[in-house]
């Protein structure tokens, strides 16, 4: 139990820091996979199944594969996206030092070390969760089906490129017709043709 | 033995991370997606952890309501990063000044 919660820890930790760090967005996004994975592990060690699959399905699954498509789909110059990337280091460390304090300071209370695992929970994960879902929560269970589907509308929106959908035609584009855009003048070698035929 | 403080220090070393990423990777939006991701993995791990140690199943529902709306989050925040690279052939957050806010 110990073991795996440091193993699954240090992998997380490792590879979060690998996301930050490594030049190639690629090469980031495998890792933000890898780190999901091992917070997922870390998941099922404080006994919540279903959101330790929830989170590797849905975010291994859809939205990594997503970050990849979009990665590889985009013609990057990474030279110029890391200029000057070690330049704000100074400031960064100084707001996570003073960050890491304050959380060191509230996490180290007695409070935190000293509280029993609680086993309300000891059914399944799963059919619990349903049961409190469907009942208690069922209304912003149905708020978060709509943000849904506003994401999917706001995406598709956002990214169609002036599609037709009709075929009808729009006179006033007809009737702005210039001659040049319909006859092209090509000139030609009559004498060439004519030999050509003689073969 | 593994007390809450473990968990919650794993949490808060995880949003730091996610906070130097977004300091460092300034000038490229994806990163900077995915160290927001990194923040709100962060997020969780604390609501899970609080909900297994005190025995209540709202933590654990909150953070499925937080994987719905960052899934939508991120969805169209790569919409919008696909629609300025059309636009500007490039992501350089430094570039995106056409609002002039």
């Amino acid at each position: 139990m110990e073991f795996l919660f440091y193993f699954f820890s240090a992998v997380l930790i490792f590879s979060a820091l690998k996301v930050i760090t490594s030049r190639n967005p690629v090469l980031s996004a495998l890792f933000l996979v890898l780190s999901f994975f091992s917070a997922g592990g870390i998941w099922l060690l404080l006994e919540a199944e279903f959101l330790a699959i929830a989170l590797v399905l849905v975010y291994v699954g859809a939205v990594m594969v997503l970050f990849l498509f979009v990665v590889m789909m985009l013609d990057i110059n990474l030279d110029r996206l890391k200029e000057g990337f070690w330049d704000y280091m100074p400031v960064a460390s100084i707001v996570a030092l003073i960050m890491l304090l304050e959380m060191i300071l509230v996490l180290n209370h007695s409070y935190f070390k000293d509280m029993k695992v609680n086993n309300a929970l000891s059914t399944s994960n799963t059919e619990a969760l349903g049961q409190v879902l469907y009942t208690d929560y069922v209304f912003p269970f149905e708020i978060a089906s709509i943000i849904l589907l506003v994401a999917i509308v706001a995406a598709i929106l956002l990214t169609l490129r002036g599609m037709k959908t009709h075929k009808s035609i729009n006179p006033a584009d007809q009737i702005k017709v210039q001659r040049n855009q319909r006859i092209k003048m090509i000139k030609m070698k009559s004498v060439e043709l004519g030999k050509q035929k003689k073969r | 033995m593994i007390t809450l403080s473990h968990y919650l220090t794993l949490g808060a070393l995880l949003f730091l991370i996610g906070v130097i990423g977004i300091f460092l990777n300034r000038k490229n939006i994806i990163t900077l997606l995915m160290a927001i991701e990194l923040m709100l993995l962060a997020v969780n791990i604390n609501f899970i952890a609080f909900s297994h140690y005190l025995g209540d199943l709202a933590g654990q529902v909150f953070v499925f309501f937080i994987l719905t709306v960052a899934a939508a989050e991120s969805a169209i925040g790569l919409a919008i990063i696909i629609v300025v690279f059309r636009n500007n052939q490039s992501i350089n957050v430094d570039e995106l000044n056409r609002l002039k806010g």
